[in-house]
């Protein structure tokens, strides 16, 4: 069995990487959690990229509903070609389109299933999965027939923690949770993006970069990717590192949040 | 034995593990993912664990488990043979006596409960930081090490002696999203309710299942949460004023109650209720009571400490003819059925003459995340 060992553009959290070859192993879905740009989705696509089976990503937006990860039957398509003559109306088969789940699960060869965002669902979502996840098979009641995967998917499942998730749900996953990049890990991740950074602009960035994160009352704290526009733009302006350690150049990158950018002021 | 005592160590934290997460830790086990202790280290807490809020106590009781002990050096060989003797013995303990692998698991747990009782009884470590009974340096040569392949790495052990996830604890920095969280258990409630025909879904419905009709039966949408919102300032509450204006937000970002009041008092609600503290716009508070409909969930929040004159005279605190602050809280409790009383006061605090006597009246929950679930639950009804 092939493992996973990381990418050359992700650098993963401590025990991640054990953690995925153990959803592999064990056929259960991993559940990784953390901040905001800590990595969570871009760790399919590694995981994809490295173990070279191909990812279906099925992004969850608050209306997202758990049969459309299964499949759709499209009632208007069908009615449309009974009334106009087109096609052959009896085969419903015609009319039922596999959603992302169903396809991973459909798939002749092991496939990544992404479930991105599981939290951004209404609060009874994971539930409606729980079977679906534990017997990788569902129903489609049009057809009375039961998808059964060929190849159980590796599902990763992200969640911000913007809502909490139930615990029977919970209960089926392997659970990782990633911690803030602390300055090491921090300075690979940063060497993945920007390859030639200067190494004393970069240490006086971070210094910045981590004192900031460091303050009281910040509505919301820098993450990982505007670390990294803000370090580009630091480089593109050619801003001399004792100038990043001096003043705070290009706050605006760092912080998005009016309040925050007050509050660095009123330091200063 | 050294994993059935993890899992003992595990439940003197507090930490339920079930069966299955215990079953699919040792298939793990089984399938050969662990080489050595950090690995075991990952996949127990990968299995076992499913909340940040969690990995500091579990990495207190993967260190009570494994520290000091040398794992053999064949550790991979030496747990699958261990396995294999377990697999081998499980089945036929069971059949010996009469046990599904279920009773067995029960049976377990609750010598274990006995056995804890009779050895660390109090010892059951609850606490949010500074009474850590582990360094946090200075063990990191004492951890598990397995025998030349983590030369240099670091032992598991040392890393759960670092207990860097202490912080992730739920302890008392509650932010505006946490409060958002508890309080959207609130709209699951109203989402609930009868079933109704939906007429037109139901015509929709029969027209797509081709005449053959198809009922659509719909909880009422209608978002009934009404919610009142009833706090103490000043005075004694000032030290939770951060606390209390955090619940406030999340209160007001909450978009899916249908109607959201809230109203200021001090001490206890007297003669006025006050909209707004600062411009000291206010409502009569027997008004106030008499427009609320009876649906309407009421959250006080105070800490209901205070002279007892304060809450139990009339005439009350601001000299204005009332009726005792007792008896306004009453009539509020008896009007509205829904009620709870969040104190932000810890409960050791709460043996108080007026704490008691308001706690009588409306049911009475810490403002922690835990208490304002607790409360949501029983706002629900």
């Amino acid at each position: 069995m092939s493992q996973f060992q990381g990418s050359s553009r992700y650098i993963a959290d401590d025990g991640l990487m054990g953690d995925v070859n153990a959803a592999v192993v064990l056929g259960r879905p991993l559940l990784v959690k953390g901040e905001p740009g800590t990595g969570k989705t871009m760790l399919a696509a590694a995981v994809a990229e490295s173990l070279g089976m191909p990812m279906i990503h099925w992004g969850i937006k608050s209306t997202t509903k758990a049969v459309d990860g299964l499949y759709t039957y499209d009632v208007v398509a069908r009615l449309n070609d009974a009334r106009f003559g087109e096609g052959d109306v009896r085969d419903i088969r015609r009319y039922i389109r596999m959603g992302p789940m169903g396809r991973a699960f459909r798939a002749e060869t092991r496939h990544i299933l992404l479930i991105d965002e599981i939290d951004k669902a209404d609060l009874e979502f994971p539930n409606d999965l729980l079977r679906e996840l534990d017997e990788m098979a569902f129903d489609i009641q049009e057809l009375d027939e039961t998808v059964r995967a060929k190849h159980r998917p590796v599902v990763i499942i992200t969640s911000n923690a913007e809502k909490e998730l139930p615990d029977a749900f919970l209960r089926r996953c392997l659970f990782h949770y990633i911690a803030f990049p602390d300055r090491e890990r921090m300075k690979k991740i940063v060497a993945v993006h920007l390859p030639d950074l200067p190494e004393k602009l970069l240490e006086r960035a971070m210094d910045r970069f981590y004192s900031v994160r460091k303050l009281e009352g910040l509505r919301k704290k820098p993450s990982t990717s505007e670390l990294i526009d803000w370090l580009a733009v630091l480089v593109r302006m050619g801003v001399p590192p004792e100038e990043v350690a001096a003043k705070f150049p290009f706050p605006g990158l760092l912080l998005k949040q009016e309040a925050d950018l007050e509050l660095i002021r009123g330091r200063r | 034995m050294l994993l059935l005592s993890l899992l003992f160590n595990l439940r003197s934290q507090g930490l339920k593990i079930g069966l299955g997460e215990w079953l699919s830790f040792l298939q793990g086990l089984e399938a050969g993912l662990v080489d050595d202790s950090r690995a075991l280290y990952h996949l127990a807490r990968a299995t076992l664990i499913h909340d940040q809020s969690n990995y500091d106590a579990f990495d207190v009781a993967f260190a009570a488990t494994f520290q000091g002990v040398e794992l053999p050096p064949k550790f991979k060989d030496a747990l699958a043979e261990w396995l294999a003797q377990a697999k081998d013995s499980t089945p036929r303990e069971a059949v010996a006596h009469g046990m599904t692998p279920e009773e067995l698991m029960r049976e377990f747990y609750k010598r274990m409960q006995e056995q804890k009782e009779r050895h660390d009884g109090g010892n059951h470590w609850i606490g949010t930081g500074g009474t850590s009974p582990f360094g946090n340096s200075g063990h990191a040569e004492s951890g598990v090490r397995v025998g030349g392949e983590s030369a240099g790495g670091r032992g598991a052990v040392s890393i759960a002696q670092e207990r860097r996830w202490a912080s992730y604890r739920t302890d008392l920095t509650l932010d505006v999203r946490d409060f958002e969280v508890a309080l959207a258990m609130l709209r699951r409630l109203a989402r609930e309710g009868e079933e109704t025909l939906d007429i037109d879904g139901t015509i929709d419905k029969t027209c797509k299942n081709g005449g053959d009709i198809d009922l659509d039966m719909r909880p009422e949408r209608n978002n009934r949460i009404k919610v009142a919102l009833l706090m103490d300032v000043g005075g004694s509450m000032d030290p939770h004023a951060a606390l209390v204006s955090r619940l406030f937000s999340a209160a007001s970002r909450m978009k899916t109650f249908k109607k959201l009041e809230s109203f200021y008092f001090h001490n206890c609600p007297y003669f006025w209720l006050y909209k707004n503290y600062q411009t000291m716009e206010r409502r009569k508070t027997i008004e106030v009571l008499n427009e609320l409909t009876p649906d309407y969930r009421l959250i006080w929040v105070g800490d209901a400490s205070m002279a007892p004159w304060e809450l139990f005279s009339a005439g009350g605190y601001f000299s204005q003819p009332t009726p005792a602050g007792i008896d306004m809280i009453k009539a509020f409790g008896r009007k509205f059925q829904n009620s709870i009383w969040l104190n932000p006061d810890p409960v050791r605090f709460w043996d108080h003459p007026t704490v008691r006597a308001i706690g009588a009246e409306i049911p009475m929950f810490p403002l922690s995340l835990k208490g304002l679930k607790d409360g949501v639950r029983r706002l629900r009804g």
